[in-house]
Protein backbone atom coordinates (compact mmCIF):
# COMPACT_ATOMS: atom_id res chain seq x y z
CA UNK A 1 0.00 0.00 0.00
CA UNK A 2 1.14 3.55 -0.70
CA UNK A 3 1.63 5.65 2.42
CA UNK A 4 2.97 8.97 3.48
CA UNK A 5 6.65 8.80 4.48
CA UNK A 6 6.73 8.26 8.18
CA UNK A 7 8.92 11.08 9.40
CA UNK A 8 7.07 13.88 7.56
CA UNK A 9 6.41 16.79 9.90
CA UNK A 10 3.24 18.86 9.65
CA UNK A 11 2.63 22.25 11.28
CA UNK A 12 -0.86 23.61 11.91
CA UNK A 13 -0.06 26.65 9.82
CA UNK A 14 0.04 24.76 6.57
CA UNK A 15 3.69 23.77 6.30
CA UNK A 16 5.00 20.29 5.58
CA UNK A 17 8.64 19.36 6.15
CA UNK A 18 10.49 16.31 4.86
CA UNK A 19 13.52 15.76 7.17
CA UNK A 20 15.05 13.21 4.84
CA UNK A 21 15.49 15.78 2.04
CA UNK A 22 15.26 19.03 3.99
CA UNK A 23 12.50 20.27 1.73
CA UNK A 24 9.52 22.32 2.87
CA UNK A 25 6.11 22.52 1.30
CA UNK A 26 3.11 24.73 1.61
CA UNK A 27 -0.40 23.23 1.58
CA UNK A 28 -3.89 24.66 1.57
CA UNK A 29 -6.62 23.66 4.02
CA UNK A 30 -7.89 20.64 2.11
CA UNK A 31 -4.34 19.57 1.33
CA UNK A 32 -3.48 19.80 5.02
CA UNK A 33 -6.45 17.68 6.01
CA UNK A 34 -5.62 15.02 3.50
CA UNK A 35 -2.00 14.85 4.59
CA UNK A 36 -3.07 14.51 8.22
CA UNK A 37 -5.46 11.71 7.30
CA UNK A 38 -2.75 9.98 5.30
CA UNK A 39 -0.37 10.31 8.21
CA UNK A 40 -2.95 8.70 10.45
CA UNK A 41 -2.94 5.79 8.01
CA UNK A 42 -6.48 6.27 6.77
CA UNK A 43 -7.51 4.48 3.57
CA UNK A 44 -8.64 6.37 0.45
CA UNK A 45 -12.23 5.31 1.19
CA UNK A 46 -12.07 6.69 4.71
CA UNK A 47 -10.53 9.93 3.51
CA UNK A 48 -13.19 10.32 0.84
CA UNK A 49 -15.93 9.77 3.39
CA UNK A 50 -14.45 12.30 5.79
CA UNK A 51 -13.86 14.99 3.20
CA UNK A 52 -17.20 14.68 1.44
CA UNK A 53 -18.91 14.88 4.83
CA UNK A 54 -17.27 18.14 5.70
CA UNK A 55 -17.00 19.83 2.31
CA UNK A 56 -19.39 20.56 -0.45
CA UNK A 57 -18.14 17.95 -2.92
CA UNK A 58 -19.41 14.59 -4.12
CA UNK A 59 -17.27 11.42 -3.95
CA UNK A 60 -16.89 11.10 -7.71
CA UNK A 61 -15.60 14.65 -8.16
CA UNK A 62 -13.38 14.25 -5.15
CA UNK A 63 -11.79 11.12 -6.58
CA UNK A 64 -10.03 13.03 -9.34
CA UNK A 65 -8.66 15.67 -6.96
CA UNK A 66 -7.54 12.93 -4.61
CA UNK A 67 -5.68 11.14 -7.37
CA UNK A 68 -4.14 14.36 -8.57
CA UNK A 69 -2.98 15.18 -5.04
CA UNK A 70 -1.43 11.73 -4.58
CA UNK A 71 0.34 12.25 -7.89
CA UNK A 72 1.85 15.47 -6.55
CA UNK A 73 2.93 13.79 -3.30
CA UNK A 74 4.66 11.17 -5.41
CA UNK A 75 6.35 13.83 -7.54
CA UNK A 76 7.62 15.48 -4.38
CA UNK A 77 8.86 12.17 -3.06
CA UNK A 78 6.65 12.19 0.01
CA UNK A 79 5.23 8.70 -0.39
CA UNK A 80 6.63 5.27 0.32
CA UNK A 81 5.44 1.87 -0.70
CA UNK A 82 4.71 -0.23 2.32
CA UNK A 83 4.44 -4.00 1.91
CA UNK A 84 1.10 -5.40 3.06
CA UNK A 85 1.47 -7.72 6.09
CA UNK B 1 -25.08 21.99 8.91
CA UNK B 2 -23.96 23.60 5.70
CA UNK B 3 -20.86 22.07 4.22
CA UNK B 4 -17.73 24.13 3.65
CA UNK B 5 -16.84 25.12 0.10
CA UNK B 6 -14.33 22.71 -1.35
CA UNK B 7 -11.03 23.95 -2.69
CA UNK B 8 -8.98 21.40 -4.54
CA UNK B 9 -6.04 20.19 -2.43
CA UNK B 10 -2.73 21.84 -3.16
CA UNK B 11 0.85 21.21 -2.20
CA UNK B 12 3.66 23.47 -3.33
CA UNK B 13 7.38 23.18 -2.81
CA UNK B 14 8.95 26.14 -1.03
CA UNK B 15 12.31 27.31 -2.24
CA UNK B 16 14.04 28.76 0.78
CA UNK B 17 15.68 32.10 0.20
CA UNK B 18 14.76 32.16 -3.46
CA UNK B 19 11.86 34.35 -4.36
CA UNK B 20 9.55 32.46 -6.69
CA UNK B 21 9.31 33.21 -10.35
CA UNK B 22 6.41 35.48 -9.54
CA UNK B 23 8.22 37.37 -6.80
CA UNK B 24 6.31 38.22 -3.70
CA UNK B 25 2.88 36.82 -3.90
CA UNK B 26 -0.02 39.17 -3.75
CA UNK B 27 -3.53 38.01 -3.20
CA UNK B 28 -5.58 37.69 -6.36
CA UNK B 29 -8.86 39.55 -6.08
CA UNK B 30 -11.66 37.95 -8.04
CA UNK B 31 -13.57 40.02 -10.56
CA UNK B 32 -17.15 39.14 -9.70
CA UNK B 33 -19.00 41.82 -11.60
CA UNK B 34 -18.71 44.21 -14.49
CA UNK B 35 -20.48 47.55 -14.16
CA UNK B 36 -22.65 46.09 -11.42
CA UNK B 37 -23.68 42.95 -13.32
CA UNK B 38 -22.51 39.63 -11.88
CA UNK B 39 -20.28 37.59 -14.17
CA UNK B 40 -22.16 34.50 -13.04
CA UNK B 41 -25.48 36.02 -14.15
CA UNK B 42 -24.05 37.18 -17.48
CA UNK B 43 -22.85 33.65 -18.24
CA UNK B 44 -26.13 32.08 -17.05
CA UNK B 45 -28.07 34.35 -19.38
CA UNK B 46 -25.80 34.57 -22.41
CA UNK B 47 -23.63 31.46 -22.29
CA UNK B 48 -19.90 30.87 -22.02
CA UNK B 49 -17.59 32.06 -23.42
CA UNK B 50 -18.93 35.60 -23.65
CA UNK B 51 -17.53 38.96 -24.73
CA UNK B 52 -18.62 41.87 -22.59
CA UNK B 53 -18.11 45.55 -23.34
CA UNK B 54 -18.65 48.39 -20.93
CA UNK B 55 -20.29 51.41 -22.52
CA UNK B 56 -19.28 53.54 -19.54
CA UNK B 57 -15.64 52.55 -19.99
CA UNK B 58 -15.76 53.34 -23.72
CA UNK B 59 -17.19 56.79 -23.10
CA UNK B 60 -14.95 57.49 -20.12
CA UNK B 61 -11.80 56.65 -22.08
CA UNK B 62 -12.88 58.67 -25.09
CA UNK B 63 -13.70 61.71 -22.96
CA UNK B 64 -10.45 61.41 -21.08
CA UNK B 65 -8.46 61.23 -24.32
CA UNK B 66 -10.35 64.13 -25.91
CA UNK B 67 -10.11 66.27 -22.80
CA UNK B 68 -6.39 65.60 -22.47
CA UNK B 69 -5.58 66.58 -26.05
CA UNK B 70 -8.02 69.45 -26.42
CA UNK B 71 -6.70 71.18 -23.32
CA UNK B 72 -3.22 71.15 -24.86
CA UNK B 73 -3.94 71.86 -28.50
CA UNK B 74 -6.69 74.07 -29.94
CA UNK B 75 -8.17 71.81 -32.60
CA UNK B 76 -8.46 68.06 -32.04
CA UNK B 77 -10.49 65.40 -33.82
CA UNK B 78 -10.53 61.68 -33.08
CA UNK B 79 -11.40 59.21 -35.82
CA UNK B 80 -12.49 55.76 -34.70
CA UNK B 81 -10.19 53.10 -36.16
CA UNK B 82 -12.76 50.59 -37.38
CA UNK B 83 -10.43 47.61 -37.61
CA UNK B 84 -9.82 47.77 -33.88
CA UNK B 85 -13.46 46.94 -33.15
CA UNK B 86 -16.10 47.47 -35.79
CA UNK B 87 -19.14 46.15 -34.00
CA UNK B 88 -21.71 48.82 -34.86
CA UNK B 89 -22.67 49.43 -31.24
CA UNK B 90 -19.04 50.18 -30.39
CA UNK B 91 -18.55 52.44 -33.42
CA UNK B 92 -21.73 54.33 -32.61
CA UNK B 93 -20.70 54.98 -29.02
CA UNK B 94 -17.61 56.71 -30.41
CA UNK B 95 -19.55 58.48 -33.16
CA UNK B 96 -21.99 59.79 -30.53
CA UNK B 97 -18.98 61.08 -28.64
CA UNK B 98 -17.93 62.96 -31.77
CA UNK B 99 -15.46 60.61 -33.45
CA UNK B 100 -15.10 60.45 -37.22
CA UNK B 101 -14.42 57.07 -38.86
CA UNK B 102 -11.06 55.71 -39.98
CA UNK B 103 -11.42 52.78 -42.39
CA UNK B 104 -9.03 50.66 -44.45
CA UNK B 105 -11.27 48.72 -46.81
CA UNK B 106 -14.41 48.96 -48.90
CA UNK B 107 -16.17 46.85 -46.30
CA UNK B 108 -15.25 49.14 -43.43
CA UNK B 109 -16.14 52.16 -45.56
CA UNK B 110 -19.64 50.76 -46.18
CA UNK B 111 -20.00 50.04 -42.50
CA UNK B 112 -19.12 53.62 -41.59
CA UNK B 113 -21.68 54.96 -44.09
CA UNK B 114 -24.28 52.60 -42.65
CA UNK B 115 -23.51 53.92 -39.21
CA UNK B 116 -24.48 57.34 -40.49
CA UNK B 117 -21.03 58.87 -40.65
CA UNK B 118 -21.03 61.67 -43.27
CA UNK B 119 -18.68 60.87 -46.15
CA UNK B 120 -16.64 63.98 -45.40
CA UNK B 121 -15.86 62.54 -41.95
CA UNK B 122 -14.53 59.22 -43.18
CA UNK B 123 -10.78 58.82 -43.44
CA UNK B 124 -9.87 56.16 -45.96
CA UNK B 125 -6.48 54.58 -45.17
CA UNK B 126 -4.57 51.52 -46.22
CA UNK B 127 -2.92 50.00 -49.29
CA UNK B 128 -6.05 48.17 -50.47
CA UNK B 129 -8.51 50.64 -51.91
CA UNK B 130 -10.28 49.26 -54.98
CA UNK B 131 -11.21 51.48 -57.89
CA UNK B 132 -14.90 51.27 -57.00
CA UNK B 133 -14.10 52.19 -53.37
CA UNK B 134 -12.13 55.22 -54.54
CA UNK B 135 -14.92 56.37 -56.84
CA UNK B 136 -17.36 56.24 -53.94
CA UNK B 137 -14.93 58.02 -51.62
CA UNK B 138 -14.37 60.78 -54.19
CA UNK B 139 -18.09 61.22 -54.70
CA UNK B 140 -18.68 61.44 -50.95
CA UNK B 141 -15.85 63.90 -50.35
CA UNK B 142 -14.06 61.48 -48.00
CA UNK B 143 -10.46 61.99 -46.95
CA UNK B 144 -8.34 59.63 -49.02
CA UNK B 145 -4.93 58.92 -47.53
CA UNK B 146 -2.71 57.79 -50.38
CA UNK B 147 -0.46 54.86 -49.55
CA UNK B 148 1.59 54.34 -52.73
CA UNK B 149 2.27 55.75 -56.20
CA UNK B 150 -0.04 53.22 -57.89
CA UNK B 151 -2.90 54.63 -55.88
CA UNK B 152 -1.82 58.20 -56.59
CA UNK B 153 -1.87 57.51 -60.34
CA UNK B 154 -5.22 55.78 -60.12
CA UNK B 155 -6.62 58.84 -58.35
CA UNK B 156 -5.19 61.16 -61.00
CA UNK B 157 -6.92 59.04 -63.61
CA UNK B 158 -10.25 59.00 -61.74
CA UNK B 159 -10.05 62.73 -61.06
CA UNK B 160 -10.13 63.36 -64.76
CA UNK B 161 -13.44 61.53 -65.09
CA UNK B 162 -15.65 64.20 -63.64
CA UNK B 163 -16.60 62.59 -60.32
CA UNK B 164 -15.25 65.55 -58.36
CA UNK B 165 -11.89 66.60 -57.01
CA UNK B 166 -10.51 63.95 -54.68
CA UNK B 167 -9.59 65.25 -51.22
CA UNK B 168 -6.30 63.62 -50.38
CA UNK B 169 -3.50 63.34 -47.86
CA UNK B 170 -0.39 61.24 -48.15
CA UNK B 171 0.68 58.71 -45.61
CA UNK B 172 4.28 59.34 -44.61
CA UNK B 173 6.63 56.83 -43.02
CA UNK B 174 9.72 57.99 -41.19
CA UNK B 175 12.39 57.38 -38.63
CA UNK B 176 10.99 58.34 -35.23
CA UNK B 177 13.72 56.62 -33.27
CA UNK B 178 11.76 53.43 -32.68
CA UNK B 179 11.98 49.93 -34.00
CA UNK B 180 10.42 48.40 -36.08
CA UNK B 181 10.00 51.15 -38.64
CA UNK B 182 6.75 50.73 -40.51
CA UNK B 183 8.25 51.72 -43.84
CA UNK B 184 6.05 49.55 -46.02
CA UNK B 185 3.17 51.97 -45.69
CA UNK B 186 3.12 55.34 -47.35
CA UNK B 187 5.95 57.48 -48.67
CA UNK B 188 9.27 57.84 -46.93
CA UNK B 189 10.22 61.13 -45.32
CA UNK B 190 13.99 60.78 -45.08
CA UNK B 191 14.69 59.73 -48.66
CA UNK B 192 12.54 62.42 -50.23
CA UNK B 193 9.83 60.12 -51.51
CA UNK B 194 7.18 62.01 -49.54
CA UNK B 195 8.17 65.23 -51.35
CA UNK B 196 8.03 63.45 -54.68
CA UNK B 197 4.45 62.43 -53.99
CA UNK B 198 3.52 65.90 -52.74
CA UNK B 199 5.01 67.56 -55.82
CA UNK B 200 3.14 65.18 -58.07
CA UNK B 201 -0.14 65.97 -56.30
CA UNK B 202 0.29 69.72 -56.12
CA UNK B 203 1.55 70.13 -59.67
CA UNK B 204 -1.30 68.05 -61.07
CA UNK B 205 -3.98 70.43 -59.77
CA UNK B 206 -6.41 67.54 -60.05
CA UNK B 207 -6.27 66.51 -56.41
CA UNK B 208 -6.91 68.67 -53.39
CA UNK B 209 -4.20 68.14 -50.81
CA UNK B 210 -5.89 68.58 -47.44
CA UNK B 211 -3.70 66.77 -44.94
CA UNK B 212 -0.64 64.81 -43.96
CA UNK B 213 -0.85 61.43 -42.29
CA UNK B 214 1.38 58.97 -40.52
CA UNK B 215 0.83 55.91 -38.38
CA UNK B 216 4.19 55.08 -36.85
CA UNK B 217 3.31 51.68 -35.41
CA UNK B 218 1.30 50.19 -32.63
CA UNK B 219 1.75 49.86 -28.85
CA UNK B 220 4.38 52.63 -28.92
CA UNK B 221 5.88 52.97 -25.47
CA UNK B 222 7.72 56.23 -26.03
CA UNK B 223 5.82 59.46 -26.36
CA UNK B 224 8.94 60.98 -27.90
CA UNK B 225 8.37 59.01 -31.09
CA UNK B 226 5.21 61.09 -31.55
CA UNK B 227 7.14 64.27 -30.91
CA UNK B 228 9.46 63.30 -33.76
CA UNK B 229 6.58 62.32 -36.03
CA UNK B 230 4.63 65.52 -35.37
CA UNK B 231 7.75 67.62 -35.99
CA UNK B 232 8.45 65.91 -39.30
CA UNK B 233 4.89 66.29 -40.58
CA UNK B 234 4.92 69.92 -39.43
CA UNK B 235 8.10 70.56 -41.41
CA UNK B 236 6.45 69.09 -44.51
CA UNK B 237 3.47 71.36 -43.90
CA UNK B 238 5.63 74.48 -43.65
CA UNK B 239 7.57 73.38 -46.74
CA UNK B 240 4.34 73.02 -48.70
CA UNK B 241 3.16 76.44 -47.64
CA UNK B 242 6.47 78.00 -48.61
CA UNK B 243 6.69 76.31 -51.96
CA UNK B 244 3.05 76.23 -53.06
CA UNK B 245 1.34 78.75 -50.79
CA UNK B 246 -0.91 75.93 -49.74
CA UNK B 247 -2.06 75.64 -46.13
CA UNK B 248 -2.40 72.10 -44.84
CA UNK B 249 -5.75 71.66 -43.08
CA UNK B 250 -4.90 68.74 -40.85
CA UNK B 251 -2.12 66.58 -39.51
CA UNK B 252 -3.18 63.02 -38.71
CA UNK B 253 -0.83 61.14 -36.39
CA UNK B 254 -2.62 57.81 -36.69
CA UNK B 255 -2.99 55.40 -33.80
CA UNK B 256 -0.45 53.44 -31.81
CA UNK B 257 -0.83 54.57 -28.21
CA UNK B 258 -0.11 51.63 -25.91
CA UNK B 259 -2.97 50.15 -23.92
CA UNK B 260 -2.44 49.00 -20.35
CA UNK B 261 -1.91 45.38 -21.36
CA UNK B 262 1.45 43.77 -20.64
CA UNK B 263 3.51 42.56 -23.56
CA UNK B 264 4.84 39.01 -23.39
CA UNK B 265 8.29 38.94 -21.88
CA UNK B 266 7.99 42.49 -20.49
CA UNK B 267 9.50 43.09 -17.07
CA UNK B 268 7.24 45.97 -16.24
CA UNK B 269 3.46 45.51 -16.34
CA UNK B 270 1.60 47.51 -18.97
CA UNK B 271 -0.20 49.49 -16.28
CA UNK B 272 3.21 51.03 -15.43
CA UNK B 273 4.91 50.89 -18.83
CA UNK B 274 2.27 52.52 -21.02
CA UNK B 275 2.57 56.30 -21.28
CA UNK B 276 -0.56 58.19 -20.24
CA UNK B 277 -2.65 60.25 -22.67
CA UNK B 278 -1.02 63.28 -21.00
CA UNK B 279 2.45 62.18 -22.02
CA UNK B 280 1.46 61.57 -25.62
CA UNK B 281 -0.52 64.81 -25.74
CA UNK B 282 2.33 66.85 -24.28
CA UNK B 283 4.78 65.49 -26.84
CA UNK B 284 2.49 66.00 -29.83
CA UNK B 285 1.08 69.40 -28.95
CA UNK B 286 4.43 70.89 -28.04
CA UNK B 287 5.98 69.65 -31.29
CA UNK B 288 3.17 71.20 -33.36
CA UNK B 289 3.03 74.45 -31.45
CA UNK B 290 6.83 74.84 -31.50
CA UNK B 291 6.99 74.11 -35.24
CA UNK B 292 7.29 76.82 -37.85
CA UNK B 293 3.64 76.55 -38.81
CA UNK B 294 2.09 80.01 -38.41
CA UNK B 295 -0.22 80.21 -35.38
CA UNK B 296 -3.16 81.19 -37.60
CA UNK B 297 -2.61 78.13 -39.75
CA UNK B 298 -2.29 75.52 -37.01
CA UNK B 299 -3.78 72.40 -38.57
CA UNK B 300 -6.50 70.25 -37.09
CA UNK B 301 -4.87 67.41 -35.16
CA UNK B 302 -6.47 64.08 -36.05
CA UNK B 303 -5.84 60.95 -33.97
CA UNK B 304 -6.85 57.43 -34.92
CA UNK B 305 -6.36 55.92 -31.49
CA UNK B 306 -7.47 52.29 -31.49
CA UNK B 307 -6.30 49.92 -28.79
CA UNK B 308 -5.79 52.55 -26.09
CA UNK B 309 -9.39 53.65 -26.60
CA UNK B 310 -11.12 50.29 -26.41
CA UNK B 311 -8.94 47.64 -24.78
CA UNK B 312 -9.95 48.42 -21.21
CA UNK B 313 -13.66 48.33 -21.99
CA UNK B 314 -13.62 44.69 -23.13
CA UNK B 315 -13.77 41.49 -21.09
CA UNK B 316 -13.84 37.87 -22.17
CA UNK B 317 -15.67 35.59 -19.76
CA UNK B 318 -15.16 31.86 -19.74
CA UNK B 319 -15.52 28.65 -17.81
CA UNK B 320 -13.03 26.03 -16.62
CA UNK B 321 -13.52 22.78 -18.52
CA UNK B 322 -10.89 20.66 -16.80
CA UNK B 323 -7.74 20.58 -14.73
CA UNK B 324 -4.82 18.39 -15.69
CA UNK B 325 -1.28 17.61 -14.69
CA UNK B 326 1.28 17.78 -17.43
CA UNK B 327 3.82 14.97 -17.58
CA UNK B 328 6.33 16.95 -15.49
CA UNK B 329 3.82 17.63 -12.73
CA UNK B 330 2.94 21.17 -13.80
CA UNK B 331 -0.67 22.22 -13.50
CA UNK B 332 -2.74 22.83 -16.59
CA UNK B 333 -6.18 24.38 -16.63
CA UNK B 334 -8.34 24.13 -19.71
CA UNK B 335 -10.93 26.82 -20.27
CA UNK B 336 -13.50 27.27 -23.02
CA UNK B 337 -11.66 30.29 -24.45
CA UNK B 338 -9.49 29.42 -27.42
CA UNK B 339 -6.84 31.60 -29.01
CA UNK B 340 -9.21 31.94 -31.97
CA UNK B 341 -11.31 34.16 -29.69
CA UNK B 342 -8.31 35.87 -28.13
CA UNK B 343 -5.95 36.71 -30.92
CA UNK B 344 -4.13 39.17 -28.69
CA UNK B 345 -2.90 36.32 -26.47
CA UNK B 346 -0.11 35.91 -29.03
CA UNK B 347 1.51 39.14 -27.87
CA UNK B 348 -0.08 40.05 -24.56
CA UNK B 349 0.23 38.43 -21.18
CA UNK B 350 -3.43 38.97 -20.49
CA UNK B 351 -4.59 39.44 -16.95
CA UNK B 352 -6.87 36.52 -16.05
CA UNK B 353 -8.94 36.63 -12.90
CA UNK B 354 -11.31 34.24 -11.18
CA UNK B 355 -14.95 35.33 -11.05
CA UNK B 356 -15.69 33.81 -7.66
CA UNK B 357 -14.13 33.76 -4.19
CA UNK B 358 -10.79 31.99 -3.98
CA UNK B 359 -8.41 31.28 -1.13
CA UNK B 360 -4.99 32.89 -1.09
CA UNK B 361 -3.44 29.69 -2.45
CA UNK B 362 -2.20 29.77 -5.99
CA UNK B 363 -0.34 27.43 -8.25
CA UNK B 364 1.78 28.00 -11.31
CA UNK B 365 -0.60 27.08 -14.07
CA UNK B 366 -0.64 26.96 -17.83
CA UNK B 367 -3.97 28.14 -19.11
CA UNK B 368 -5.09 26.36 -22.26
CA UNK B 369 -8.02 26.88 -24.56
CA UNK B 370 -10.25 24.07 -25.86
CA UNK B 371 -8.90 23.86 -29.41
CA UNK B 372 -7.26 20.61 -30.38
CA UNK B 373 -3.98 22.33 -31.17
CA UNK B 374 -0.73 22.90 -29.40
CA UNK B 375 -0.73 26.64 -30.05
CA UNK B 376 -3.88 27.09 -28.02
CA UNK B 377 -2.29 28.67 -24.96
CA UNK B 378 -3.92 31.64 -23.26
CA UNK B 379 -1.19 32.06 -20.63
CA UNK B 380 2.00 30.04 -20.43
CA UNK B 381 2.75 30.48 -16.77
CA UNK B 382 0.38 32.27 -14.54
CA UNK B 383 0.21 32.21 -10.77
CA UNK B 384 -3.39 31.21 -10.56
CA UNK B 385 -5.91 30.30 -7.87
CA UNK B 386 -7.25 26.77 -7.70
CA UNK B 387 -10.24 26.85 -9.99
CA UNK B 388 -12.41 23.80 -10.47
CA UNK B 389 -14.42 22.56 -13.42
CA UNK B 390 -17.37 24.87 -13.92
CA UNK B 391 -15.72 27.88 -12.24
CA UNK B 392 -15.73 31.12 -14.21
CA UNK B 393 -12.83 33.30 -15.17
CA UNK B 394 -12.49 36.75 -16.67
CA UNK B 395 -9.84 37.95 -19.09
CA UNK B 396 -9.34 41.68 -18.88
CA UNK B 397 -8.52 44.33 -21.49
CA UNK B 398 -9.53 42.47 -24.61
CA UNK B 399 -11.59 45.17 -26.34
CA UNK B 400 -9.11 45.82 -29.16
CA UNK B 401 -8.71 43.64 -32.24
CA UNK B 402 -10.23 40.45 -30.78
CA UNK B 403 -13.73 41.12 -32.06
CA UNK B 404 -12.40 41.76 -35.56
CA UNK B 405 -9.56 39.24 -35.86
CA UNK B 406 -11.47 36.36 -34.27
CA UNK B 407 -11.67 33.15 -36.22
CA UNK B 408 -14.58 30.85 -36.44
CA UNK B 409 -12.98 27.49 -35.68
CA UNK B 410 -14.47 24.25 -34.37
CA UNK B 411 -17.27 26.08 -32.62
CA UNK B 412 -19.57 29.08 -32.98
CA UNK B 413 -18.33 32.50 -32.09
CA UNK B 414 -20.07 33.56 -28.88
CA UNK B 415 -22.37 36.42 -28.10
CA UNK B 416 -21.14 39.92 -27.47
CA UNK B 417 -22.92 41.93 -24.82
CA UNK B 418 -22.63 45.63 -24.06
CA UNK B 419 -23.56 46.87 -20.60
CA UNK B 420 -25.11 50.31 -20.92
CA UNK B 421 -24.48 53.22 -18.58
CA UNK B 422 -27.45 52.22 -16.43
CA UNK B 423 -26.01 48.73 -15.95
CA UNK B 424 -28.32 46.98 -18.41
CA UNK B 425 -26.75 44.35 -20.67
CA UNK B 426 -27.68 44.38 -24.38
CA UNK B 427 -26.79 41.70 -26.90
CA UNK B 428 -24.85 43.54 -29.62
CA UNK B 429 -23.87 40.46 -31.61
CA UNK B 430 -25.68 37.15 -31.51
CA UNK B 431 -23.95 33.84 -31.03
CA UNK B 432 -23.45 32.24 -34.42
CA UNK B 433 -25.46 29.19 -35.35
CA UNK B 434 -25.43 26.53 -38.02
CA UNK B 435 -27.77 28.42 -40.33
CA UNK B 436 -25.56 31.49 -40.18
CA UNK B 437 -22.39 29.49 -40.79
CA UNK B 438 -23.55 27.43 -43.74
CA UNK B 439 -25.47 30.21 -45.43
CA UNK B 440 -22.60 30.89 -47.81
CA UNK B 441 -21.78 27.27 -48.56
CA UNK B 442 -22.87 25.56 -51.74
CA UNK B 443 -22.70 21.81 -52.29
CA UNK B 444 -22.38 20.69 -55.93
CA UNK B 445 -25.28 18.48 -56.95
CA UNK B 446 -23.21 15.29 -57.20
CA UNK B 447 -21.95 15.77 -53.61
CA UNK B 448 -25.30 16.34 -52.00
CA UNK B 449 -26.66 13.84 -49.54
CA UNK B 450 -30.22 12.66 -50.18
CA UNK B 451 -31.31 14.89 -47.31
CA UNK B 452 -29.67 17.96 -48.86
CA UNK B 453 -31.28 17.17 -52.22
CA UNK B 454 -34.70 17.29 -50.64
CA UNK B 455 -34.14 20.78 -49.26
C1 LIG C 1 -3.70 53.62 -40.19
C2 LIG C 1 -4.02 53.15 -38.84
N1 LIG C 1 -4.60 54.00 -37.96
C3 LIG C 1 -4.91 53.61 -36.70
C4 LIG C 1 -4.67 52.33 -36.25
C5 LIG C 1 -5.00 51.97 -34.84
O1 LIG C 1 -3.85 51.67 -34.15
P1 LIG C 1 -3.77 51.41 -32.59
O2 LIG C 1 -4.76 50.35 -32.26
O3 LIG C 1 -2.38 50.98 -32.38
O4 LIG C 1 -4.09 52.71 -31.90
C6 LIG C 1 -4.06 51.43 -37.13
C7 LIG C 1 -3.76 50.06 -36.69
O5 LIG C 1 -3.00 49.31 -37.22
C8 LIG C 1 -3.73 51.85 -38.45
O6 LIG C 1 -3.14 51.01 -39.32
Amino acid sequence: MIRLKKNIAISDTGFVFDPSTGESFNVNETGMQMISFLKEGKTPEEITALITQEYNIDPLSFEKYFQDFMEMLKQFNLLTEKKEV
Amino acid sequence: MEKKPFERPLIKRLNAGMPGKFGIHSHIEPLREIDGVLVKDLIAEHGSPLYVLSESALRRTFREAYQTFSTRYPRVQFAWSYKTNYLNAVCNVFHQEGAWAEVVSGFEYEKALQNGVPGSQIIFNGPDKQEKDLRLAIKNGSLIHIDHFDELYMLLELAGQGTGTPKVAIRVNMDTGIYPRWDRFGFNYENGEAWEALNRILLSEKLELVGLHTHIGTYILTADAYRAAAAKLASLATGIEKKYGKVIQYIDLGGGFASKNTLKGAYVPGTDAAPSFEEYADAISSALIKSEIKPDNLPLLILETGRAMVDDAGYLLGTVLANKRLADGRRATIADIGVNLLFTSFWYQHEVLPAQDVSQHTEETTLYGPLCMNIDVIREAIDFPLLKKGDHLVIKRIGAYNMTQWLQFINYRPRVVMIDEAGKPHVIREREDLVHLIRLEKVPEHLQSPKQKKQ
